[in-house]
């Protein structure tokens, strides 16, 4: 009965509230009221505060105003004789607690106990929310759950967590069961926690919960365009795209009640595997709110009925579980059993195009030695040929299919790779091998998996081994011929040598009001999707994501501007947008979701531009950092003198060419400019200028981020920026 | 005399007892009195408009002197108890807004614009820029705005816009989208005056389009300025029944309709020095106690006890306890008049427009109005010394009222989650079948609140939430069908089921008479939320009123049948059995063109099957009483989903 819930929530709400209160009175004693407070390296303040309320907490007496909507949003306890209405109050008491418990956490980074700390990871920075927020956007991540508590034994956490993973879902980890915690049991269990693997410890008090929920309403922010404060569409927007959903194990505690009308606020249910009463009837989540005293082995199917949720796994016929959870696995030296390539060996991996009677279809070959006759700690040599045809495939669809490889082969769990073509390196765990996986079963994976992702424009495929070194060194010399030609085509392809371009909305579950055109020369700004992805996830899906767009008419060579793009952008957006150009920050740019690699923003008095990529967090010269800025740039707006887009794009000849391209690039974090050195000094060269020399005019953090030390650093330099038209 | 037959409400039962020990007569023995009473004017038959008649129409005299046959006769009467309807909440809302623009001219010291999100929801829609201006200059616009929906020479009502379209273009198409109210109910009279109008169907479409006047126009501007004014109603405990007096405090009785009169009082009673001036006399303190829709008002925004509904107005007098009893507007007996002389209690009139003879009156003037109040209570307390012998009945029972639109909005999702989406999802999944909106008056020839709260309980067995307002409100509140705890045994399983989720009773009380503006502006919501079709005539609603008084009842069922939704009424309070083909309109051709009827019964049982099978209907034509899988979402149908 439901009134129980309430009274209980209602209670928790209060009593986390009260001690919200003490550990502020206790952090402005310590600290002073004007210390400033913050989760580390976010553009979003305190975040469920900042999302729902619209206050951006900077320091602690910003507070103030947080307690103000606490108490008045705290409702009285409920009447056992007489009642009125509690379902609405208690949803009330849910956020006022999550809002407590921000308050608690925040306090915790100041004065302690501080929450990262042993395997607890507190807060989620805005780096991994941008990089795991793609996961959610493109289905990877179908959605997560938040733990709370323990299971009952070590041997049941681990089932439940990997249930989970194979389910590709995230699993982030909270509170305790009486001094147990589930994230503890899984790490006695053997188990890798972290974000990697999918399995996020946050901490041990329940008031860790609000990362989980921090994460949700940022991803509405960052990725769905919501306004701060706009707290509707931020939980519709959770309701609707984000299928997360609280598992409680153990006791339910008035204070997990309460952090738990708090999630159901965001249309997250709870599902408990304790008696405690049950909430069906729908409406705040899609489906029912409380459901209790589920066995354990039946929790993660239940868990997902009752969010509403459709979770595909692949069959793939192999004796390990398999799911986008285990890509982030790393397997050490002393877990693995064999490995391939990583400079040990030669290794590389090769997607040709046959004709239809040169494949046969579920062909798996190992040519060499089989896992069974290696030694524990090896190492061997590995090529791995891929041969399919269809009637739909074409040859630049070959680097595309090349590149799923390391994620496919990845997704097994205890299997570890990296790289592409000839730099891979691959190991298989002792557990894996163990449960009886052979390098066979690579094939398995790829065979299963590409007639899986790309029947549609794949009819057969085969998949041939080696393992022996001379065939694989023959065979290299075959596919390096293969990879030149490759890059060579694509070296030719320019946006001028194409007609159509191809729109992508795969990420409009998440950002609906952004949309991307990708060119030859101006890749998806995530980095994720390049013209040839474009074109080859048309042809897997044609009333899919990405959509062909025929150029027609060009309006304005130098922005970058096509009658039918202007057509097909405005007519996308509802006439939001009307016009965009590829190739111009200042007018008319592309807008952004806010998966971005990086952000290229004007800074005025330079005459020149700053590029900050999503892994630098200090500040930038602009006045903000990362974060802060892509909360500015995302959402779908068109903001002359920002856009968001990919590292890749900066190398492209198309880079801001309407504005003069890379000349005017006068910052650039050391790592991010390190990182593209090649391509800067080569493209620099191509611009007519001296590589190095342009190279070493670039500043970046050493130089300073202040906008007068850049321009300084500039005028001494002689740095081509200067000489430059001015940008506006 | 069988005080059992006359009232099933215990405490009314002891008082009617008592009333007759003592000879003191009531509306029951008037009734009485009255029997057998005309059987032309209760079937409609009777003309007395013009001077020519009186006519009645008979086998022998099928037509009047003028030629008027039954059927124009019939709808004549008909649309005059509409216009007379209309009039009646259109004058109340006038008074409101008069109020309020004089509150927003800073002319009315002691009200003030209360609610102001809602003042500013409101001036959106009035097209009022709201931008940098001050709460008073908009709040004098809306004021100026809302008092011309009363008069303006062209156009027409501005919040039949809150209908969702299709119920506009079903308007439109029939051509009776209400213009100014005024207007409609004066084109009402002309046109039922003599030798006007003699098309029954075009007289009644004319009673449609008064009558929307009223529930988009008049009712709702009352019910919208109110809020403005007093605050939205949200959920709170009072009392109900006359065990609400006090044998030691001053007990003060606010009777009639308008919240105008009646929060000042509670305002002035609450004043320390008027308390200590209570104490002075020897009372503990003052009790503030409503009849009637007055009643209502209070008990949704200050849960201020209730002491009975229409029929309790004079037993309350007979306890002997009351040392005041001010009236505003309608529903006031005048059998009150006599009936006070027997007892000490003050009867003061407070609206010019409702005098009665040898009462005292004392205007109420919304310049002075906490003054004029105070006044008021002091006149109780002064009254206090001469209490003769008193008579309380303990019968008081606890109810949750205060369910406005935006109340239930709240209820159902918080502040951050509020909609109607938990009600339509449990709507659409059957845990309730569909809504009732259960209004009306007491009426003595049938036992009072007997028929509502028999209806109520059998609706709410079948699984049917039920919305109420009212005397029949207060009838359900008498009985305990507003208290969650009492209630909740008393509903179906899949009904109860919501009630424990939400906290709230099975059956909603939603305010006065005048607040049957809240169901209809709560029926567009739910429209709006989704998955219940596109038009109110979509929806698993309807209306019942088994016992009335008031030509307000006929207005208020009229504009929900215009609305789309149908409406049961008890035999004969229509008045309409004198005519075949208005009968025949009414009950089943209107359908056809507004999308709903009037349906007739009067035993409680039979008319609860009736609603319900009326809604089953509804729920078939939307497709949602088949069994459907539970749908998962993938990714695909998440970018279906709207945020």
């Amino acid at each position: 009965m439901s009134r129980i819930i309430a009274s209980a929530g209602i209670r928790g709400a209060h009593s986390i509230a009260k001690q919200a209160k003490e550990i502020y009175a206790k952090a402005v004693s310590e600290k002073g009221a004007d210390c400033a407070v913050e989760f580390p390296n976010t553009g979003y303040f305190i975040p469920i505060i900042y999302s729902m309320t619209g206050i951006a907490v900077e320091k602690l007496s910003d507070f103030e105003a947080v307690f103000k909507e606490i108490d008045s949003l705290l409702p009285a306890l409920v009447d056992d004789d007489v009642w009125l209405p509690y379902l609405g109050p208690v949803l009330d008491a849910g956020m006022a607690t999550l809002f407590a418990e921000e308050i608690i956490e925040a306090c915790k980074y100041l004065i302690g106990p501080n929450p990262v700390d042993d395997l607890w990871l507190g807060a989620a920075d805005d780096i991994i929310l941008r990089e795991r927020g793609i996961q959610f956007v493109d289905g990877t991540a179908p959605g997560f759950a938040a733990i709370v508590g323990a299971a009952p034994d070590v041997e049941t956490a681990v089932s439940i967590a990997r249930k989970l993973q194979e389910k590709s879902l995230y699993v982030f980890m909270a509170a305790n069961d009486n001094g147990t915690s589930f994230a503890e049991q899984l790490i006695e269990g053997g188990v890798q926690l972290g974000w990697d693997t999918r399995l996020v410890p946050f901490g041990r008090g329940i008031s860790s919960a609000i990362y989980a929920l921090g994460f949700a309403s940022r991803a509405a922010l960052s990725f769905g365009g919501v306004q701060p404060g706009d707290f509707r569409r931020n939980l519709l927007y959770n309701k609707n795209r984000v299928f997360a959903f609280v598992m409680a194990l153990g006791e339910v505690t008035d204070e997990w009640y309460a952090t738990a009308a708090g999630a159901i606020n965001f249309g997250f249910p709870t599902i408990a595997d304790s008696d405690i009463p049950e909430i069906l009837p729908t409406g705040v989540c899609t489906y029912e709110h409380v459901i209790s005293n589920i066995p354990h082995d039946e929790i993660v199917d239940k868990c997902i009925e009752v969010r509403g949720l459709k979770v595909v796994v692949s069959e793939v016929p192999i004796p390990i579980a398999y799911s986008p959870a285990f890509e982030g696995e790393r397997i050490r030296k002393d877990d693995m059993y064999v490995e391939f390539g990583g400079k040990k060996t030669p290794a590389f991996e090769w997607f040709t195009m046959k004709s239809s009677d040169e494949v046969k279809d579920g062909l798996i070959e190992v040519i060499g030695p089989e896992i069974d006759s290696v030694k524990e700690g090896d190492a061997l040599p590995l090529a791995i040929v891929i041969e399919a045809s269809g009637r739909k495939m074409q040859a630049d669809f070959e680097p595309v299919l090349e590149r799923q490889v390391h994620t496919l082969i990845n997704e097994g769990q205890g299997i570890w790779h990296m790289g592409q073509r000839d730099i891979i390196w691959l190991r298989i765990s002792k557990d894996s091998q163990k449960a009886g996986f052979k390098i066979e079963h690579f094939g398995s994976i790829l065979h299963a998996m590409y007639h899986e992702q790309y029947s549609s424009i794949l009819d057969k495929v085969q998949i041939k081994i080696y393992t022996e070194e001379a065939k694989v060194k023959e065979l290299l010399a075959q596919a390096k011929q293969s990879y030149a030609s490759r890059d060579s085509r694509l070296a030719d392809m320019s946006d001028e040598s194409v007609d159509t371009f191809y729109s992508c909305s795969l990420c409009q579950s998440f950002a609906p009001d952004h949309i991307c055109i990708i060119t030859p020369e101006r890749s998806g700004l995530c980095g994720a999707y390049s013209w040839l992805d474009g074109k080859a996830a048309y042809e897997i899906t044609p009333t899919g994501a990405n959509q062909p767009i025929a150029k027609g008419a060009t309006l304005d060579a130098v922005t970058g501007k096509w009658e039918k793009v202007d057509e097909f952008i405005s007519s996308t957006t509802q006439g939001a947008v009307e016009s965009m150009s590829a190739y111009s920050m200042i007018v008319d740019p592309m807008t952004s979701c806010g998966c971005f690699e990086c952000i290229s923003a004007v800074l005025p008095s330079t005459n020149g531009i700053m590029i900050v990529d999503r892994e630098y967090s200090e500040m930038t010269p602009s006045g903000m950092k990362f974060s802060t800025l892509a909360g500015t740039v995302g959402g779908g707006n068109q903001m002359p003198g920002f856009i968001g887009h990919s590292k890749q794009y900066i190398g492209s000849k198309k880079f801001i060419s309407a504005e003069g391209g890379i000349k005017r690039i006068v910052w650039m974090p050391a790592a991010l400019k390190g990182e593209l050195k090649e391509t800067l000094v080569k493209r620099a060269e191509e611009a007519g200028l001296n590589g190095e020399e342009f190279f070493s005019q670039i500043a970046d953090e050493n130089v300073g981020a202040d906008e007068e030390q850049i321009l300084e650093f500039i005028s001494g330099n002689g740095h081509p920026a200067m000489e430059m038209d001015e940008m506006f | 005399m069988d005080p059992k037959k006359r009232s099933s409400d215990k405490a009314a039962q002891e008082m009617i007892q008592l009333m007759a020990d003592k000879g003191l007569e009531n509306a029951w023995d008037r009734l009485d009195a009255q029997s057998p009473q005309c059987g032309f004017g209760k079937s409609g038959i009777c003309c007395r408009i013009c001077t020519m008649g009186p006519c009645r129409i008979s086998k022998k005299a099928p037509l009047g002197v003028c030629g008027a046959d039954a059927d124009t006769i019939v709808a004549r009467n008909f649309l005059r108890a509409v216009a007379a309807g209309t009039s009646a909440h259109s004058d109340h809302g006038r008074t409101v807004a008069e109020v309020f623009l004089a509150t927003a001219r800073g002319e009315a010291k002691d009200y003030e614009i209360k609610d102001i999100p809602k003042l500013m929801r409101l001036a959106e829609e009035f097209g009022v820029k709201t931008e940098g201006r001050k709460v008073n200059e908009i709040a004098v616009d809306v004021g100026i705005i809302a008092i011309k929906e009363f008069g303006k020479y062209e156009g027409e009502q501005l919040m039949t816009k809150r209908a969702p379209a299709p119920r506009q273009e079903i308007w439109k198409k029939q051509g009776v989208t209400p213009r100014a109210i005024d207007r409609e109910v004066t084109e009402s009279l002309h046109r039922t005056s003599m030798g006007v109008d003699q098309d029954y169907k075009n007289i009644l479409k004319q009673a449609s389009r008064c009558a929307l006047a009223d529930g988009w126009g008049g009712s709702l501007i009352a019910t919208e300025l109110q809020d403005i004014l007093f605050g939205v109603p949200y959920p709170g405990k009072g009392e109900i029944n006359m065990g609400v007096l006090k044998e030691d405090e001053v007990n003060i009785i606010v009777h009639g309709h308008e919240p105008i009169l009646s929060e000042m009082i509670a305002a002035a009673s609450q004043s320390p020095e008027i308390l200590e001036e209570a104490k002075k006399v020897g009372a503990k303190g003052i009790t503030i106690a409503g009849t009637c829709c007055t009643a209502n008002e209070l008990l949704m925004r200050h849960g201020i006890p209730i002491a009975g509904n229409f029929l309790n107005q004079e037993l309350v007098v007979a306890t002997g306890a009351v040392e005041l009893m001010a009236v505003d507007v309608q529903c006031i007996m005048q059998g009150l008049t006599s009936l006070v002389k027997h007892f000490h209690t003050k009867l003061i009139t407070t609206a010019d427009k409702a005098r009665m003879p040898g009462v005292e009156h004392v205007e109420m003037d919304e310049r002075d109005a906490l003054e004029t109040a105070k006044k008021l209570v002091k006149t109780a307390i002064d009254n206090y010394k001469n209490r003769g012998e008193v008579h309380i009945p303990k019968e008081k029972t606890a109810a949750v009222g205060g369910f406005s639109m935006e109340s239930i909005k709240y209820i159902l999702g918080g502040k951050f989650r509020a909609s109607f989406r938990p009600l339509n999802d449990n709507i659409i999944n059957g845990r309730i079948r569909g809504i009732a909106g259960v209004v009306g008056c007491t009426n003595p020839k049938v036992t009072q609140d007997y028929e509502h709260t028999k209806l109520v309980e059998e609706l709410i067995k079948r699984d049917i939430l039920v919305l109420t307002t009212g005397c029949a409100t207060i009838a359900c509140g008498k009985t305990g069908l507003n208290n969650p705890k009492a209630a909740l045994d008393m509903a179906g399983p899949g009904l109860r089921e919501v009630c424990e989720t939400v906290g709230i009773p099975p059956v909603l009380a939603c305010g006065s008479c005048v607040d049957n503006s809240r169901l209809l502006v709560s029926c567009c919501e739910i429209v709006k939320e989704g998955g219940l079709g596109d038009d109110l005539a979509d929806l698993p609603v309807v209306g019942a009123c088994l016992s009335s008084v008031h030509e307000k009842a006929s207005a208020i069922g009229h504009y929900f049948v215009a609305s789309g939704t149908p409406v049961v009424f008890g035999e004969g309070l229509l008045q309409i059995d004198g005519s075949e083909k208005v009968k025949k309109y009414l009950l089943d051709e209107i359908e056809n063109d507004l999308g709903a009827k009037w349906m007739i019964e009067s035993d409680p049982v039979k008319a609860a099957d009736l609603i319900l099978g009326a809604i089953e209907k509804k729920r078939d034509a939307l497709g949602i009483n088949q069994d459907t899988e539970r749908k998962l979402f993938g990714m695909d149908d998440r970018r279906e989903l709207e945020f």
